[in-house]
C-alpha cells in the first residue's frame, strides 16, 4: 500500500519549498521530492534573490540564509559598436537592512531554503525522479516516482517541477513550450579574492553590484547579458531567446565567451577562476504562456507556470509567493476537505490580485513586440552609445551642428521609424 | 575558454544510461538540414557524424537544461531527466 500524504510537492526550488513550508507550517503531512542530490543541485538563477517576497516565507532570513551580498548598486549597459553607454543607481536605502536584494548561489541558498521546511515538519526526498502523476479519472491523486514501489499518493499535488514540467504537459494543463517563448541563459562562476571585487566595482565590503548589459552584451539577441558580484566570485551570463540561439547559430558557449571578451567585462574578470559553468532555460512567454493552473488536485507554480517577469528580471519572487498561494489554497482546501477543482481555484484568485499576474498581464505584449522588432536589441543600444560619444567629442564644430549629427546617428533607420519605434515601446511597456 | 575546459569543472554524476534518445536517426538525416539542437545546446551533447549520417549523442555532458527538445523543428528528441541523483550537480548554481 503506497504511502499517503496531505500533500506532495515536486521540486524543492523556491516555489515548491514556499509551497511545502505553508502546508507543513499548518499541520499538514508533506512530502517535497527533488530529482537532484540535494536541494539546489539541479537549480540555476542568475542569481539576485528579493527580501521582502522572501520575508513573506521566512522572516528575517538574512540573519541566517546563505546569502552572498546585498546589492547596493544597480547598473544597466548599453553596448554596441564598441562603445558603452551605462546608467547606474545607488540607492541610500539599498545600502541598509533590511536590503532590498541579494545575490546568491542557488545549490547554497536552495539548500537552506529546504531545511526551513524541514524544520516546519515536511519531508524532503531527494535523488527521486516523479516520473508520472497518478490519476482516477481526471483527479490527479498522488505521483510515481523512479525508486522501486515508488508511488506515493496525496490529496493534493503541487508541481514545482520547473520550466520544462514534463508533469504539467503530461496533464495536459500546459502546451509544449516554443522556442520564441523561452530564453536560453547560460552562465558561469568566477572565483575573485573580495578585495579585488570591491576595487574593480567600486564598492565597500558587504555591497554588491548587479549589471544587466543589452545589446553586443548577446550579439543582439532580445535577452539580456548579466554580472553579479558574490561575497568571493561573480555570475556572469547570457540570455537570449532560444529561436534566436538556435536560428543563428549561436552557440551558448560561444555567446558567453563573446560577452567575457569586452572590453568593459573582460577588466572585470581578469585573474578569475571560471569555477562551474551552467545553463537553464527561462520561462519568457509570460501572460500569454500561462498554463492552465488548477485541476483536480493539483496547482501549477513557478516556472512550471511559467512566471516570470523577464523585463523586470524577476522571477525567483514569483516563484516563491505563488508557491506561498498554492500552499495556502491547499491548506483551506485540506481544512474544508475538499480538494476539488473549485476549492483549489483560490490559488488561482490570490495569483489574480497580486502583482503576480497584473505584472504578466502588463507586460503580455512586451516580448512578441520586442521579438517583431530585434533593432531594439541589435540596432538602438550601438546607436545610443554612438550619439552619446558624438556629444561629448571636442572637436570644433558648432552645437548646432553637432545637434544635428546626433540626430543623423538617431535616425538612421528613419526618423518617422524612430518616433513610431519610441511610440510603439511605449505601448507595450506603460 | 573551450567548452571542453569547462565541462571539466562541472560534478556530474554519469548514469551508465542514456537519459536521451533519438526518436527517429532518418529524420535528421533526411528531414533536418539545419540540426538546430546542434547549435542550441550549451554543452555540445550533439555532434553531427556525417560518415555515418547520424547524431552522436554525448548525454554524459548534458545539464538537463530541455533546449533541444524544444528546439528540435520535429519533436524527435526523447527527452527525460535522468534518474534521481545521477546528471549534474551543481555545487555553486
Amino acid at each position: 500500500m503506497a504511502e499517503k500524504f496531505d500533500g506532495i510537492v515536486v521540486g524543492a526550488g523556491p516555489a515548491g519549498i514556499a509551497a511545502a513550508l505553508r502546508m507543513a507550517g499548518a499541520g499538514m503531512k508533506v512530502a517535497v521530492i527533488e530529482r537532484g542530490e540535494y536541494p539546489g543541485s539541479k537549480n540555476v538563477m542568475g542569481g539576485i534573490l528579493y527580501r521582502q517576497p522572501t520575508e513573506e516565507l521566512v522572516p528575517r532570513f538574512y540573519e541566517e540564509a546563505p546569502l552572498e551580498r546585498p546589492i547596493t548598486e544597480s547598473r544597466l549597459w548599453l553596448m554596441g559598436d564598441g562603445n558603452v553607454v551605462s546608467i547606474g543607481c545607488r540607492a541610500a536605502a539599498f545600502a541598509e537592512e533590511p536590503h532590498n536584494a541579494y545575490s546568491v548561489l542557488r545549490a547554497k541558498f536552495d539548500q537552506w531554503f529546504a531545511s526551513k521546511a524541514v524544520e516546519k515538519g515536511a519531508l524532503v526526498l531527494c535523488e527521486t525522479v516523479v516520473r508520472d502523476c497518478l490519476t482516477e479519472g481526471d483527479r490527479v491523486v498522488g505521483i510515481r516516482t523512479d525508486r522501486p514501489q515508488g508511488e506515493l499518493l496525496a490529496d493534493v499535488v503541487v508541481l514545482a517541477d520547473g520550466v520544462n514540467s514534463l508533469l504539467a504537459r503530461e496533464l495536459d494543463m500546459r502546451e509544449e513550450i516554443r522556442p520564441d517563448r523561452v530564453a536560453q541563459a547560460v552562465k558561469e562562476v568566477i572565483s575573485l579574492p573580495p578585495g579585488k571585487i570591491e576595487d574593480r566595482f567600486n564598492i565597500e565590503r558587504g555591497e554588491g553590484v548587479s549589471i544587466e548589459a543589452i545589446g553586443d552584451a548577446t550579439r543582439g539577441l532580445v535577452g539580456t547579458a548579466w554580472i553579479y558580484t558574490n561575497r568571493d566570485s561573480i555570475s556572469i551570463g547570457v540570455g537570449g531567446l532560444l529561436e534566436g540561439v538556435g536560428h543563428r547559430r549561436l552557440r551558448p558557449n560561444d555567446l558567453i565567451e563573446h560577452f567575457k571578451g569586452l572590453p568593459p567585462v573582460r577588466r572585470l574578470i581578469e585573474g578569475g577562476k571560471t569555477e562551474e559553468y551552467l545553463a537553464h532555460l527561462i520561462p519568457e512567454g509570460g501572460y500569454r504562456s500561462l498554463p492552465r493552473l488548477v485541476g483536480k488536485g493539483v496547482m501549477v507554480v513557478g516556472d512550471a507556470a511559467m512566471l516570470v517577469n523577464g523585463l523586470h528580471r524577476e522571477g525567483s519572487n514569483m516563484a516563491m509567493i505563488s508557491g506561498k498561494f498554492a500552499g495556502e489554497a491547499a491548506v483551506e482546501a485540506w481544512k474544508r476537505g475538499d480538494f476539488s477543482r473549485r476549492s483549489l481555484e483560490a490559488y488561482v484568485d490570490k495569483l489574480k490580485d497580486s502583482f503576480i499576474i497584473k505584472d504578466l498581464k502588463k507586460y503580455s505584449r512586451a516580448l512578441p513586440f520586442f521579438e517583431r522588432n530585434p533593432h531594439f536589441f541589435r540596432l538602438y543600444p550601438g546607436l545610443v552609445g554612438r550619439a552619446v560619444a558624438e556629444f561629448l567629442t571636442v572637436d570644433g564644430v558648432p552645437k548646432r551642428e553637432k545637434q544635428a549629427r546626433i540626430f543623423d546617428i538617431l535616425y538612421e533607420r528613419g526618423r518617422w521609424n524612430l518616433y513610431r519605434d519610441l511610440y510603439n515601446a511605449w505601448r507595450v511597456l506603460r | 575558454m573551450r567548452l571542453e575546459d569547462k565541462l571539466f569543472l562541472n560534478r556530474y554524476r554519469v548514469d551508465s544510461e542514456s537519459h536521451l534518445a533519438i526518436k527517429d536517426p532518418d529524420t535528421c538525416r533526411g528531414r533536418c538540414p539545419d540540426r538546430p539542437c546542434i547549435y542550441v545546446c550549451p554543452v555540445g551533447v550533439y555532434e553531427w557524424l556525417e560518415k555515418e549520417g547520424r547524431l552522436a549523442v554525448g548525454y554524459e555532458a548534458c545539464v538537463e537544461c530541455g533546449a533541444c527538445r524544444i528546439i528540435c523543428p520535429f519533436d524527435n528528441i526523447a527527452w527525460r531527466y535522468p534518474r534521481g541523483g545521477y546528471g549534474v550537480s551543481y555545487k555553486y548554481g
